[in-house]
């Protein structure tokens, strides 16, 4: 640590060529902390996903509903431990841009199927007895600033009411969170009974069911056997797991994914000629200090140390500056659109590769000026000069 | 009479340049005497740099022996010899060469980061000897705010601050004007008569030459002996 100071004004023996390197290191890895967080909002909905929840669908489409009749036919198939439903409301609250997503459903019913939601008991009792309530997100309440208590007014896109109205109010009972960092609570619940009762058409349907199969069932099993059920019927099914759900969604973005990886992968070649070169300009123009050192009694491979040091110092501020901005900018992205890219993070996991690849780059940037300043023949150097 | 500090013994250095053997030394005898003041005079080309090279550890003789301070540096590895030089040695050169990322402070500090003093003992001792050349008040300026003089006074604090008892000096007025010159040169004197450095100076400057006890005489890489005036 004593040679910091020492590195330090090495670094900054040209302040624009150095501030230039760093400049273009902190490009690459702001660009670096984007897109892998984009990427990482893409993979989340599998990693999220729960392999013995199934979800049933229209066969045709998604936007047909299915008849409320079939969730006890659902839940006696062989193998279902559990069943819910849930359908999409398509509301929106104060601005029609801004939307997030809400749905009715069943209060326990839902939290059972969802334990990773967390909510207080006594707010869930409290949706469960009131037809009129709602819970919400922690990032819908912080986004809004809305609590238990207050009364939200959603306008309808879809549903009008009953008696012609197009805005459903709702009072808000509980906020719940979860255990998943990379999962969304930018959304809404309310009650499925007041929807059905309030709404003007569409009676006696759900959009989907959720189904939880038993521990000890076989989910395509489960899947194949209502799916069977409900063949030539006005309303086929097509039952899937949870997880072959986000991965078709996934697989859509995999050429994204192939994408990223090329352009990081140039930025990142770019980037080690840059400070490659960097590195190599700034010991070929201190070869007599870097032979002065040496007869002061710097052995070897302190001179390397000393010289790769700069090289890896570079990266760790341009770097760690781009890291920082990055996050800033996925903080603000995760506010502004986490209600339809959960999850888009900078996970930790990306940030330790990120301060894993600044060292990497470099050294692999520094080495070869390094090895040179190393092997610098004291007398030779001194005659030189 | 006194006490030697460092004896060459049959020492000769060949240079391979391209495909000729040039024998810059050839078979040397030298007793230095600790204390001693020693200027070395020659022409161009004669061997002197080699010499002050082969005493600093920083070059190994073709064939024969160095022994400085009673170690046989001629026969250690290079790391070795970098330990060495840290603690034994303080080099002059003509053109200074300090660092002109740091300022004199932490130019003269450079070798003491070798050693395991504290932050606080380093700024101390490099204070002192900054005192010692007398640029106390020029501790924070950067090389290329102090004029050659001052250049050359830092490089020798930065010589002297892990006081080791030989300084070799290749040259080191051959940059200076007359009236700098000759206060580089009493520094060196005091250095040598109150601080007991010996010194081996190589010079072409007789005027230079008569501050040291004794001329060596640098010719055909062979050294002869002139007393000073
Ligand atoms: N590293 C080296 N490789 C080849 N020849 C060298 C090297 N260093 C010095 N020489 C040669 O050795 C001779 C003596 O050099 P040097 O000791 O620098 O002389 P001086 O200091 O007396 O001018 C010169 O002819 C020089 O060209
Ligand atoms: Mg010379």
């Amino acid at each position: 640590m004593k040679y910091f100071g020492f590195i330090w004004k090495n670094v900054w023996r040209k302040k624009i060529r150095t501030s230039l390197t760093i400049l273009s290191v902190f490009v690459a890895f702001l660009l670096f902390a984007l897109l892998s967080a984009i990427g990482y909002a893409f993979k989340s909905g599998v990693d999220v996903a729960d392999a013995e929840r199934l979800i049933v669908i229209d066969k045709i489409t998604l936007i047909n509903p299915l008849p409320m009749a079939y969730k006890n036919r659902i839940a006696a198939t062989e193998g279902v431990h559990s069943v819910t439903h849930s359908s999409w409301f398509g509301g929106y609250y104060q601005d029609p841009r801004v939307q997030f997503p809400q749905f009715p459903t069943e209060p326990y019913e839902y939290f059972s199927m969802y334990p990773e939601l967390k909510m207080p008991q006594e707010q869930l009792d409290g949706w469960a007895r009131n037809r009129q309530g709602a819970v919400i997100g922690r990032e819908l309440a912080e986004q809004y600033s809305l609590k238990v208590g207050d009364r939200i007014p959603i306008q309808a896109t879809i549903w009008t009411k009953a008696d012609g109205g197009r805005t459903w109010e709702f009072d808000i009972e509980g906020i719940f969170e979860t255990e998943d960092p990379r999962g969304s609570t930018a959304f809404l619940l309310f009650q499925y009974d007041y929807f059905e009762e309030a709404r003007a058409f569409g009676k006696g349907s759900v959009g989907w069911y959720i189904l939880r199969v038993s521990p000890d069932s076989d989910p395509v099993q489960v899947g194949n056997a209502i799916d069977l059920q409900f063949a030539n019927s006005p309303n086929e099914t097509e039952t899937s797991t949870e997880a072959a759900f986000s991965q078709s969604f996934a697989r859509q973005f995999g050429n994204i994914a192939l994408i990223v990886t090329l352009i990081l992968g140039a930025v990142f070649f770019t980037l080690l000629l840059v400070s490659g070169n960097t590195m190599s300009q700034s010991v070929r123009e201190r070869i007599s200090e870097l032979a002065v050192l040496k007869t002061l009694g710097f052995s070897d491979r302190l001179v390397l140390g000393t010289v790769l040091s700069e090289s890896i110092l570079i990266m760790l501020l341009g770097g760690l500056l781009g890291l920082g901005v990055g996050w800033l900018l996925v903080q603000g992205a995760a506010q502004a659109m986490g209600a339809f890219l959960p999850g888009i993070f900078l996970s930790s996991q990306a940030i330790l590769t990120a301060i894993a690849v600044m060292i990497g780059a470099g050294i692999v940037a520094g080495i070869f000026p390094a090895l040179q300043a190393m092997r610098l023949s004291i007398i030779d150097a001194l005659a030189r000069a | 009479m006194s006490e030697t500090l460092a004896t060459l013994t049959g020492v000769s250095k060949t240079y391979q340049k391209g495909k000729e053997k040039v024998e810059v030394l050839h078979n040397l005898d030298l007793e230095i005497a600790r204390g001693d003041f020693i200027a070395i005079m020659g022409p161009s080309g004669s061997g002197k740099t080699t010499l002050l090279n082969l005493l600093g550890g920083l070059d190994k003789p073709t064939s024969g022996t160095v022994d400085v301070g009673g170690a046989e540096i001629s026969s250690m590895s290079n790391s070795q010899l970098s330990r060495w030089r840290s603690t034994n040695i303080g080099f002059i050169f003509q053109f200074y060469n300090l660092l002109p990322v740091l300022t004199a402070q932490k130019n003269v500090e450079l070798p003491l980061l070798l050693t395991n003093f504290s932050g606080s003992e380093r700024a101390h001792r490099a204070g002192v000897a900054l005192g010692i050349v007398g640029l106390e008040g020029r501790t924070d300026h950067y090389p290329r705010e102090l004029s050659g003089g001052q250049e050359q006074r830092v490089a020798i604090a930065r010589a002297i601050v892990s006081d080791p008892s030989l300084l070799l000096c290749d040259e080191p007025t051959g940059d200076l004007d007359r009236e700098t010159t000759s206060e580089i040169l009493k520094l060196l004197q005091i250095l040598n008569r109150e601080h007991g450095k010996t010194i081996m100076m190589v010079t072409h400057d007789a005027q230079a030459a008569e501050y040291a006890n004794h001329i060596l005489i640098c010719d055909k890489g062979t050294l002869e002996r002139q007393e000073a005036a």
